[in-house]
């Protein structure tokens, strides 16, 4: 016998089973059909025809478009490294001592999580045109060094709240015991408080990875010809024409996303649901 | 007074947990009824059943005659104070009252009568544009009994109601709502885990366990004879020696009791054979506790009757509590030099030197009426 | 908190730690920003130099009728995707809040995980369902075509922005409203069906106004970022569904307009700027729990 659903159960009523159902539906739908006609034996994407990999292995013969993926995978392993370094330390600065100023320089933080995409775009542009010009001809990979240090002014600040919300769970009187037992306050810290960071770090790590490899917007400001990344690359190809090629190689990113997400959301999920006693 | 609310055979399962088993009871009009058990015993399940925010997995529940079983929350004679009152924090008080009446299309001028009516019968005039986070804990559980007293309903039901409040607020808050149950006339019915409460508000209590129902009884017969020795220790502390009938008279019995190595008087005949595994329940306050000296030989005390039952041994430890003493006692045994079976004895201090008259390491006499025990089946 | 250090009692310490966030921050965003601002206070004075004149002419231009025409839409198109998002994700954040734990998590990370996907993918994946031969239009045509309904031209027009801006940013709003929801007593709907209100009047009467908070910040966190939409207007729109991010663009990669750009693009900052504000004080007048 099914249970029927309880008095506050909403989610088994069926007006707002049929409205998940839509939103559902109305996000993953376009998802799904751009994978499906990765597959398509087609060149009109429209309709289904028949099976074949051959998308796939036209988007690995495109050298720009395997290029262009080699730099954002770069980038985005770049911007992880010091968006990682970054965020810790003013996250732990910034739960770890009381200064004047506090509050101003934590809001400070939390705006380029705020400003709109364009208008970093336009700040990074300026900046790397006027202030700053980034010499051109640098060997591979320090010519996409403008675009990591953007995209490390992002980030960062996301890293550091993921790594705010684990501290707040750190029981204070651990770090003490390990003073009482005679640590320093780095070795303290090092010893007791970054091993309760661990499952933070990881999902600040995947989370920079992804904001880092989905840039468009400000990657389009700051990118020269010679360091198209991936979304810039495929933003051409897509205003050029549509073709399977594009889906195929969204297909593999979106893979890519999907799996490095779920392991974030996991690790997130486990770091908060560990309160302190 | 008649039937005001049937539970019959009462089933509720989650998943595969049964949570209430085939209960079946009956509520009279007028009634506190308490429905008493450790958590997790279906209590509570129980009383959501009665509001409607579960519906029973099989069995029917009838209020005035109709079953309701099935009926949405907001078509049920019930009313309901929740354990954290469920004030409603965006709404001031005279509003929170008001919802009910606003729910069912009271016109506004009778709903703002009846509801200063019901704030100042829970003595709190002048409070009504108060928000919930400006009161009390007292007081919002108040406001939550206001509100749930101005639908006039048949049945008002209490989860847990004084549970979240110091002790000295809830003894104040019992005496007030036996006083509003009595003003008001309507049928109460409350969930709670603590005996004391029960014991004091209810005119009937159901003591539950595992979803079923151990004993429904007044208060004090479910103190004096309580029909299990779970319910035995459940209401109060009780002291339970196994035995077995030898001799069974029209007024009387003697059942022997193994552990403490004698035969003790009953005053009432226990209605089963020798075979029969019986249980002697003994409340601490009901034995009483005599120096032993060097004798072995029991006291004869002039002027007890026949029946009078007495057992040795030695004070293991002693609590003070004040008012009273409580003894922890070694009894003696049938066999030397073995350890035998412990006894909790409870002595008021009836003078400010009562507490020194026994000391650690001391033989006593215990002893006992014939009325005092109680026997026990199960 | 009790056991925060004084920063004086660490010096070297304080410094090493907030030093590089806060060099990168100052150096990399800071700076780039400020230099927006100055621009936007300044005159092209030759082919690639801009001198910073302190003039409001900039500013003056983007109230121009045109542009104030753009801006208008842009704030227009961001309020109706906003609450369009309210619309959807309101029931939607109910289910989930009140979903049995293990298909709440699966329901959670079915929301998130869009929201992780690459942008210019979605919106890419959504031109091909929005194309005149895309699959909408041939749903439509296979389901309603003996009626006469024939392929609809939604690509690049205003609905298909519309649609793009709340496809995109429909997490935006879920997530806040989920966390309000989720924090909301229950037993606070259980007295008011209890008290004779029926489940939609609970919802309307009880849970709407509770979480008024994380309505709020659902809004104002969809409706920065739609406000700031480039790619959806690019790419599903029309040549009339630009919205301000596309014409600041234009200023920068075509018209080499810097100056008034910058203007543009500070506009759009001290909006959200503004938007910010708002909340804060409505937050701190409403103090929570």
């Amino acid at each position: 016998m099914r249970e029927e659903p309880g008095l506050l159960d909403y989610a088994r009523r069926w007006p707002l089973r049929l409205m998940v159902g839509t939103t559902f539906v109305f996000l993953y739908a376009p998802l799904f059909v751009l994978i499906a006609f990765s597959f398509n034996d087609s060149r009109r994407t429209a309709r289904w025809v028949g099976f074949t990999l051959d998308w796939y292995k036209a988007a690995f013969a495109d050298r720009e478009l395997i290029a262009a993926l080699g730099n954002s995978l770069t980038i985005a392993a770049a911007t992880t490294l010091l968006s990682l370094i970054l965020g810790t330390l003013a996250a732990i600065a910034l739960w770890r001592f009381r200064f004047t100023g506090r509050a101003a320089v934590d809001g400070a933080f939390s705006l380029p999580i705020v400003a709109p995409e364009i208008c970093m775009g336009v700040a990074m542009l300026i900046f790397f045109a006027r202030v700053l010009p980034w010499p051109v001809g640098l060997p591979w990979p320090l010519n996409l060094g403008a675009i990591i240090i953007a995209h490390v002014a992002f980030a960062f600040p996301f890293v550091a709240v993921v790594i705010r919300a684990r501290l707040a769970s750190f029981n204070r009187e651990m770090e003490e015991a390990a003073r009482d037992l005679g640590a320093g306050p780095w070795r303290a810290l090092a010893d007791v408080v970054l091993p309760h960071l661990g499952p933070a770090l990881v999902a600040g790590a995947l989370l920079a990875f992804t904001l880092s490899l989905d840039d468009f917007v400000i990657t389009f400001f700051t990118a020269g010809p010679d360091t198209v990344t991936f979304p810039v690359k495929v933003y051409s190809m897509v205003r050029f024409s549509v073709t399977p090629k594009v889906n195929a190689i969204s297909t593999l990113l979106l893979v890519i996303t999907v799996i490095l997400t779920f392991i974030a959301l996991r690790l997130q999920a486990r770091a908060t649901a560990e309160k302190p006693a | 007074m008649g039937t005001i609310i049937e539970f019959r055979n009462i089933t509720k399962r989650f998943g595969p947990v049964v949570a209430v088993d085939d209960v079946s009871l009956t509520i009279n009009e007028g009634e506190f009824f308490a429905l008493l058990g450790p958590s997790g015993c279906g209590k509570t399940t129980l009383l959501r059943m009665l509001a409607g925010f579960e519906l029973p997995t099989r069995g029917q529940i009838f209020i005035d005659g109709k079953d309701i079983s099935r009926a949405p929350p907001n078509r049920r004679p019930v009313n309901m104070v929740f354990q954290s009152y469920a004030v409603f924090p965006h709404l001031s008080v005279l509003k929170n009252i008001e919802y009910g009446l606003r729910m069912d299309g009271v016109p506004a001028a009778e709903r703002r009568a009846r509801a200063e009516a019901a704030l100042s019968l829970v003595q709190l005039e002048g409070y009504g544009e108060r928000m919930p986070d400006q009161l009390s804990g007292g007081q919002r559980q108040r406001v939550a009994l206001a509100r749930a007293v101005v639908k006039r309903p048949r049945v008002l039901l209490l989860d847990e109601p004084l549970s979240a409040l110091d002790a000295k607020l809830r003894e104040e808050l019992r005496f007030e709502m036996s006083a509003l149950q009595d003003k008001l006339g309507i049928t109460f019915v409350m969930v709670t885990h603590d005996q004391d409460e029960a014991l004091v508000l209810a005119t009937r209590c159901a003591v539950m366990n595992k979803g079923s129902l151990m004993q429904v009884a007044t208060p004090a017969d479910l103190y004096e004879f309580p029909a299990s020795r779970l319910v035995a220790d459940f209401i109060g502390s009780v002291n339970l020696f196994a035995g077995n009938v030898r001799s069974e008279e029209a007024n009387h019995a003697i059942i022997d009791l193994p552990e403490l190595g004698i035969s003790a008087w009953l005053d009432h005949g226990t209605g089963t054979s020798e075979t029969v595994q019986l249980w002697l329940a003994l409340r601490p306050e009901k034995v009483e506790l005599m120096k032993r000296g060097t004798t072995d030989r029991p006291p004869v005390m002039e002027g007890t009757p026949p029946g009078y039952n007495v057992a040795a041994g030695t004070i293991l430890d002693i609590a003070y509590l004040g008012s009273e003493s409580v003894y922890d006692i070694r009894l003696d045994g049938p066999e030397t030099g073995k350890e035998g079976k412990r006894i909790r004895v409870i002595r008021p201090n009836l003078t400010r030197w009562d507490q020194e008259d026994f000391t650690w390491d001391e033989p006593v006499w215990i002893g006992w009426h014939a009325e005092a025990a109680h026997i026990l089946q199960q | 908190m009790a056991n925060e250090l004084d920063w004086h009692r660490n010096k070297s310490g304080f410094a090493a730690l907030l030093g590089p966030p806060l060099g990168w921050f100052l150096l990399f965003f800071a700076v780039p920003m400020a230099v927006v601002w100055a621009y936007s206070f300044g005159t092209n004075s030759g082919i690639a130099d801009i001198e910073i004149s302190g003039t409001f002419a900039n500013y003056a231009r983007a109230l121009e009728p045109l542009y104030l025409g753009i801006l208008g839409k842009s704030l227009a198109f961001a309020a109706l995707a906003t609450l369009i998002c309210l619309i959807v994700a309101f029931p939607v954040a109910l289910a989930i809040s009140f979903a049995p734990p293990q298909l709440k998590t699966w329901l959670l990370i079915g929301v998130m995980l869009p929201f992780w996907t690459n942008l210019l993918i979605r919106t890419y994946a959504l031109i091909a369902i929005l194309r005149d031969e895309g699959l909408l239009n041939m749903a439509l045509t296979s389901a309603f075509g003996w009626a006469g309904v024939g392929p609809l031209a939604i690509m690049n027009s205003n609905m298909a922005v519309m649609i793009g801006l709340v496809y995109v940013h429909l997490p935006f709003m879920v997530l806040p409203l989920y966390a309000a929801l989720d924090r909301l007593d229950r037993s606070l709907i259980e007295a008011a069906l209890d008290l004779g209100a029926g489940h939609v009047r609970a919802i309307f009467t009880i849970v709407v106004p509770l979480a008024v908070p994380g309505i709020l910040s659902g809004l104002l966190l969809t409706f920065i970022p739609v406000l700031g939409s480039y790619l959806a207007p690019d790419l599903l729109g029309g040549p009339d569904s630009q919205m301000i991010a596309n014409v600041i663009e234009r200023q920068f990669k075509r018209a080499n307009d810097w100056p008034f750009g910058a203007a543009l693009a500070f506009l759009l900052m001290y909006l959200t700027l503004f938007g910010i504000a708002a909340q804060a004080m409505m937050q701190r007048k409403r103090p929570v729990d």
